[in-house]
């Protein structure tokens, strides 16, 4: 089964997390710009941030045989800090157009403050100029609360819900976020987010309409199979392949694929200077072998000898 | 010079345009004009939209034209958008100079950008300010954009001083790239590099990793210089190396 990560930092990730999402079937990712665990404070480090996961990190994830795509926007938290925020905004648009830039994103609150609201508004605005999707990264704290508020906003600015993935929904968030016409990301990360059990259960609810799983794998502990593994227990659960078709693959596709920047060919049938340069074509998709989960730790120990 | 290479490049491209040629020629004319550099980003970030990324489509007598507008230019695997980002580079006039312009361009580049910029040196402007530039690019850890610079590309046969054309040909070897599709390999073969590269091959086969033949390419020439000399002897004695790639 072919699988997408909608949500996923490469940038904090090792070469074995790629080998291991390859191997269980991650033909693409979505790398969203994000907080990096620590606060930048020079623009110019964020630019350099943008430019490695517009650039390096894409021919990182090639060399894996995975498509990898990215969100470019400045985030809840280091839009507290008005200096970098202003500066970072200056240089968003020339990123927003670069090769493989889905949406805008992630972006919204963190402590809902008015800094963090200014210019959540402002990158609405440049993705209804750019016609691109939004990620909107909804808050931890007080999270039902900040994320009406988040779609609120999306609605008060004109960006139509259709183009909006609501990204980090629970069992809380998740029916006011489909009934209101956004697309609802669920991410499978331990402890804060969402298991992998409770997202088969919703799935068995809900249905696969607009419903999109990622991992969100970052610096924390957290799990770079999140999809993978949810697609697994869902199957075991009984749950139908095409509904985990849609949410663990198609509807991130539809939903960060009306920026025109990301198409099934693109990992199907790549153009040939990608093929010569930057893309090493997927084992899974050439029919090597079957999809596996393996874990980090088996990874390591089975392979003694270093060549 | 240029003026030839940007005509040749301006035919291809629109001749690949399609629907969008009107689009082509009215961006070009602009960025012509000197308008604000944001034209030229924003072309340069539509490119590929409109036009895709289909190679272009060259005739023998395409690269024969190229060779003669720019010796040794060839514009083969070129892509469509990347041609024509590197048409409006040619074509753009502003008030700073070319290469600041560039490394504005290259610092916010992704990868396909960088491959072309790069691909374009033999035909910008005041070849000898892009150096720092140059540096940028040839220190990638992206293969393509290495090669970009590396292969097919008479710029660094041209203005390279010996102490980088050298570490190019050791990179090359580093990265697992070719070093036939370098311009230049055997004109610029000189004492230190043959020196390196020796070195590098003895390296590699105390590591027990095998040695590409292409190395022995610009060592040839300097076989017979004493220290050369005893270690391809030892080499050859010891079977790690055969006589028929030296010849």
């Amino acid at each position: 089964m072919m699988l997408i990560d909608p949500h996923a930092h490469m940038i904090s990730r090792t070469t074995d997390d790629y080998q291991a999402m390859a191997a269980a079937g991650v033909v693409a990712l979505i790398e969203p710009a994000f907080w990096i665990g620590q606060p930048r404070t020079f623009v110019g480090t964020y630019v350099d941030y943008l430019s490695s996961i517009v650039g390096w990190e894409r021919f990182r994830a090639g060399q894996f045989g995975i498509r990898h795509y990215c969100t470019v926007g400045l985030n809840s938290k280091e839009a507290n800090n008005e200096e970098l925020a202003e500066g970072v905004m200056e240089w968003l648009p020339r990123f927003a157009l670069k090769e493989g830039v889905v949406a805008i994103g992630e972006i919204g609150y963190d402590e809902q403050t008015p800094l963090e609201d200014k210019y959540f508004r402002l990158q609405l605005e440049l993705s209804k100029e750019l016609n691109l999707p939004v990620m909107v990264h909804t808050p931890h704290r007080d999270k039902k609360r900040g994320t009406s508020r988040s779609m609120d906003v999306c609605e008060e600015m004109g960006v139509d819900p259709s183009m909006v993935i609501i990204d980090h929904n629970n069992e809380e968030t998740v029916a006011e976020t489909l009934q209101r016409g956004y697309w609802a990301g669920f991410s499978i990360y331990p402890s804060t987010k969402m298991g992998n059990a409770r997202m088969v259960e919703l799935l068995k609810q809900y249905g696969s309409e607009r419903i999109i799983v990622d991992s969100a794998c970052d610096w924390g502990i957290s799990d770079c199979l999140g999809v993978a593994k949810t697609a697994q227990l869902a199957l075991e659960s009984g749950i139908d392949q095409e509904t985990i078709r849609r949410v663990c693959y198609q509807n991130a596709l539809d939903a960060y694929g009306q920026s025109g920047q990301m198409n099934e060919e693109d990992w199907l049938n790549p153009p040939a200077i990608d093929q010569r340069t930057v893309y090493e074509g997927n084992s899974i998709l050439r029919g090597g072998r079957e999809p596996r989960i393996e874990a980090p730790g088996e990874r390591r120990a089975g392979q003694l000898l270093i060549e | 010079m240029s003026d030839q290479a940007a005509e040749l490049l301006r035919q291809w491209v629109m001749a690949q345009a399609g629907e969008h040629a009107d689009w082509v020629s009215q961006s070009l004319e602009t960025i012509a004009k000197g308008g604000p550099e944001r034209d030229l980003h924003i072309f340069l970030g539509l490119a590929p939209r409109k036009l895709g990324k289909a190679d272009l489509n060259l005739s023998d007598e395409d690269l024969k034209a190229a060779d003669q507008a720019r010796s040794g230019w060839s514009p083969e695997g070129w892509s469509v958008d990347g041609a024509a980002r590197v048409l409006a580079l040619l074509k753009s006039a502003g008030n700073r100079a070319f290469s600041d312009r560039f490394k504005d361009l290259r610092r916010t580049a992704d990868m396909a950008e960088l491959i072309a910029f790069y691909r374009g040196l033999p035909l910008y402007p005041d070849p000898e300010t892009l150096h720092f530039e140059v540096g940028e690019g040839l220190r990638s850890n992206i293969r393509a954009v290495f090669e970009a610079i590396a292969h097919n590309n008479p710029y660094p046969r041209d203005h390279f001083d010996e102490h980088r054309w050298n570490h190019m040909i050791l990179k090359a070897l580093f990265v697992d790239s070719q070093l036939t599709p370098i311009l230049g390999l055997r004109e610029r073969a000189n004492p230190e590099l043959a020196r390196i590269l020796v070195d590098y091959a003895q390296e590699r086969w105390a590591a027990g990793r095998p040695v590409t033949d292409e190395l022995w390419i610009p060592v040839k020439p300097f076989r017979n210089d004493p220290s050369i000399k005893t270690a391809l002897d030892e080499a050859l004695a010891s079977g790690k190396l055969t006589e028929e790639v030296l010849l």
